[in-house]
């Protein structure tokens, strides 16, 4: 790789999201992601006029049944007279599409850009736009939680964790989300036990281990050294970004902690100078769509050795109040706008070193990893983000 | 603007583009491709700094289409890798900014739609506003043809003048071994008025795909780079009834931010898949009688979705490598009526 290049710092000074809920039948899709931006653009104190691109992404067009929306969405998003980039790489779509934006920033081709990542759910059914059925090829298998059980599985017969420790993630992670003002559910009634209960889906993962389905939409403002120098608010600082892919089927494959994941998550840390992730990264915002892959990523992402990521659970190091908080905003498990749910973690570890997190703001956090994957955990997408501005 | 360093096309590759490609999966489709064009740069995935692709689901007609076409690219190790649903130029454009960061030295871009398996024209429609447009299915030639009429009405063209952009594009894809129409042809009858069969674009399927690199990366790799001058595109609103159809002001501001009117080009490979579209793009890019346009015949020739659009930067670039142009322009366009344009500006070192 090329070191001669002086990259651009990039700095979040705008934040803005959807509340989060099972149908938005008071919205279009324009006016769901008009309100995203609009807050994004009041969180920085600035105009559409500020904004020198939009970036844009979702996943899978099926799920609302419009072909290459962004077009549609040019409008809504003031890009009219713009350049308007649409990426789309499955779950993590949301943090790809970040990380484009970002680079347009880092590469100085624009100062200020505008990114944003939405779903509308409730316009169709996920679970059966995901279930398409092709010849020859694996289909996922009555949406994504039938394709993801036996990797838990393989998880737990590797690792002999007992069997609750899923229930644990659920139970918090619903907890954290009466916190956060823009969850989807807000369960003020849960328990451990309701969790423990819960119907079976695909076992080992019940109804209360699994994300919702909603509508919402999720956007940030990036900008240059200059104008976060502007912004009303701290800014967060991007300090590493990085995407990693691999096949979806190959023999090699390891679905319990793919390779992918592990690669992107050392290429992040290397860029933010991180050696012990486990001691300098105050806050974590995963992609948790099921409650078990809260410790395979911890593994994955090299904050327990291979094997241990339950135990930190168990022991409550991920609580809000832990030593290593995961999910403070209540994660995908509470709120799943899948085309917005990878942004959402990236913007919520941008908020959390604002200190702009509200009631679940980790106290003193400086450093917080977003994290996204997709496909058949096979797409990964990571950033780190700090209060303080990259030093060179 | 001044970018930070230089960036290339240094190679390029495309299928023959047919009608039909039953036989063939999307990956199958694509595999060639890829090693035809990683082949004359002498690279592998694993040299490979940064992979981008252009594709839509709803011409495969399934969810996370393009996630397969990875494991084609053979994505292991793990790759820095991204996509985008939309036409490959894009991708391309996505490429040359994480060139520019300087985290990668070298990438590879491809793209690649079937249009077989569906109703094109049904398919199209479902990238309107879901709302009030897309109910009443109004398909892409329709469209094109209320472009068309207005342009006649204006007095910027007429028929004959369409009828001749359509026979010199197809006279000049003889030339082009992979074009799916290659000769001349009758005009045809009406398909919507006043376009005819002749002034439309063949439905087919097809895949591109182009490496890109770096500074003295790009020179090691090829023997003549086609430097990206300046890369650049715009969008306007999506409602039919809010943009003069006549004109394209979003391909004049991506060309002016792309440099291409600094200095006159040679060449111009136009994303014009209805020839009344070219009109509007020779007139928005102040294109002169002396440029020649579209010699690989464009996208009257072959227009495969998603890719039609990085095959005009691919076959620009391809003239300079082969010291036929030493300046050229590459437009690509998405949405009805010319909605979103791109443009590059590429050259090549004095020979």
């Amino acid at each position: 790789m090329s070191a001669a290049v002086n990259k651009e710092p990039v700095a979040v000074v705008g934040v803005g999201q959807t509340k989060h809920v099972a149908a938005r039948h008071d919205v279009s899709i324009a006016g769901l992601v008009r309100e995203a931006a609009q807050r994004a653009l009041a969180d920085a104190e600035l105009g559409w006029a500020d904004i020198d691109a939009v970036v844009i992404g979702k996943a899978p067009d099926f799920f609302e049944g419009v072909m290459m929306p962004e077009l549609y969405l040019a409008d809504a998003l003031g890009a009219v007279g713009k350049p308007l980039l649409r990426v789309h790489t499955a779950g993590s779509v949301g943090g790809s599409t970040a990380l484009v934006a970002a680079n347009l920033v880092a590469a100085r081709v624009h100062r200020t850009v505008l990114t944003l990542a939405f779903e509308k759910q409730s316009e169709s059914n996920a679970m059966w736009g995901l279930s398409l059925p092709i010849p020859f090829q694996q289909p996922l298998l009555a949406g994504a939680g039938g394709f993801f059980a036996p990797h838990v599985r393989a998880y737990i017969r590797r690792t002999g964790a007992p069997a609750g420790v899923g229930s644990l993630v659920a139970y918090k992670d619903r907890r954290n989300a009466l916190k956060n003002p823009y969850a989807h559910l807000h369960e003020k009634d849960i328990t451990l036990e309701k969790v423990r209960s819960s119907p079976m889906l695909w076992d080992p993962i019940r109804y209360s281990e699994t994300c919702p389905s909603s509508d919402g939409a999720c956007a940030m403002v990036l900008t240059d050294r200059t104008g976060a120098a502007r912004s009303p608010h701290p800014p967060a600082w991007v300090r590493g970004g990085a995407m990693r892919s691999e096949p979806t089927l190959f023999a090699g494959k390891d679905f319990v902690s793919p390779r992918a994941g592990k690669d992107c998550a050392a290429d992040v840390y290397r860029q933010a100078g991180i050696t012990d992730p486990r001691r300098e990264i105050d806050a974590v915002e995963m992609y948790v769509p099921f409650s078990w892959y809260e410790p395979m990523w911890l593994e994955n992402l090299g904050f327990a050795a291979e094997g241990e990521g339950w135990k930190l659970t168990e022991s409550g190091v991920t609580e809000l109040d832990g030593d290593l908080p995961v999910n403070p905003s209540g994660g995908v498990l509470s709120t799943n706008p899948i085309g917005a749910s990878g942004m959402i973690r990236f913007a919520e570890a941008a908020l959390q070193v604002r200190g702009r997190a509200g009631e679940h703001q980790v106290d003193g956090a400086r450093t917080a990893l977003g994290h996204a994957y997709g496909g058949g955990a096979q797409f990964f997408a990571m950033w780190l983000v700090g209060a303080r501005p990259p030093s060179r | 603007m001044d970018p930070a360093r230089d960036v290339a096309v240094v190679a390029f590759a495309q299928t023959d583009h047919r009608r039909r490609t039953d036989e063939l999966s999307e990956v199958e489709l694509l595999m060639p491709v890829l090693h035809e064009v990683l082949d004359r740069t002498g690279l592998r995935t694993g040299d490979i700094g940064f992979t981008c692709s252009g594709s839509s689901d709803y011409l495969a007609g399934r969810a996370f289409s393009f996630t397969m076409a990875l494991d084609g690219v053979g994505a292991w190790p793990p790759i820095a890798e991204s996509h985008v649903e939309t036409d490959g130029a894009w991708a391309l454009y996505e490429a040359w900014v994480k060139l520019l960061t300087g985290e990668a030295d070298t990438a590879l871009v491809y793209s690649y739609g079937k249009s077989s398996p569906g109703d094109l024209r049904s398919v199209l429609t479902r990238q309107l506003d879901p709302y009030y447009v897309a109910p009443l299915w109004p398909d892409s030639v329709a469209l094109a043809a209320l472009q068309a009429r207005a342009l006649i009405d204006a007095g910027d063209t007429d028929e004959p003048e369409l009828a001749r952009i359509a026979a010199r594009s197809r006279e000049s894809a003889r030339a082009n071994p992979h074009a799916q129409l290659p000769g001349a042809r009758d005009p045809g009858e009406y398909v919507v008025g006043p376009l005819r069969t002749g002034d439309c674009p063949p439905v087919g399927d097809g895949a591109a795909a182009v490496v890109l690199a770096a500074g003295d990366t790009a020179r090691r790799l090829c023997a003549r780079p086609a430097w990206i001058r300046g890369i650049d595109h715009r969008v306007e609103p999506h409602g039919l009834g809010v943009r003069d159809l006549t004109d394209s002001p979003s391909t004049r501001l991506a060309a002016e931010r792309a440099g291409a009117f600094e200095r006159p080009v040679d060449t111009a490979e136009l994303h014009a898949p209805f020839s009344s579209q070219e009109v509007v793009l020779r007139k928005a890019l102040k294109l002169g009688e002396a440029v020649r346009v579209n010699p690989s015949g464009g996208a009257l020739a072959a227009n495969p979705m998603m890719a039609a659009g990085l095959i005009r930067i691919g076959e620009a670039a391809a003239r300079i490598h082969r010291g036929e142009s030493d300046r050229a322009l590459a437009h690509a366009t998405s949405g009805p009526c010319l909605q979103q344009n791109l443009v590059a500006v590429l050259e090549g070192e004095p020979s």
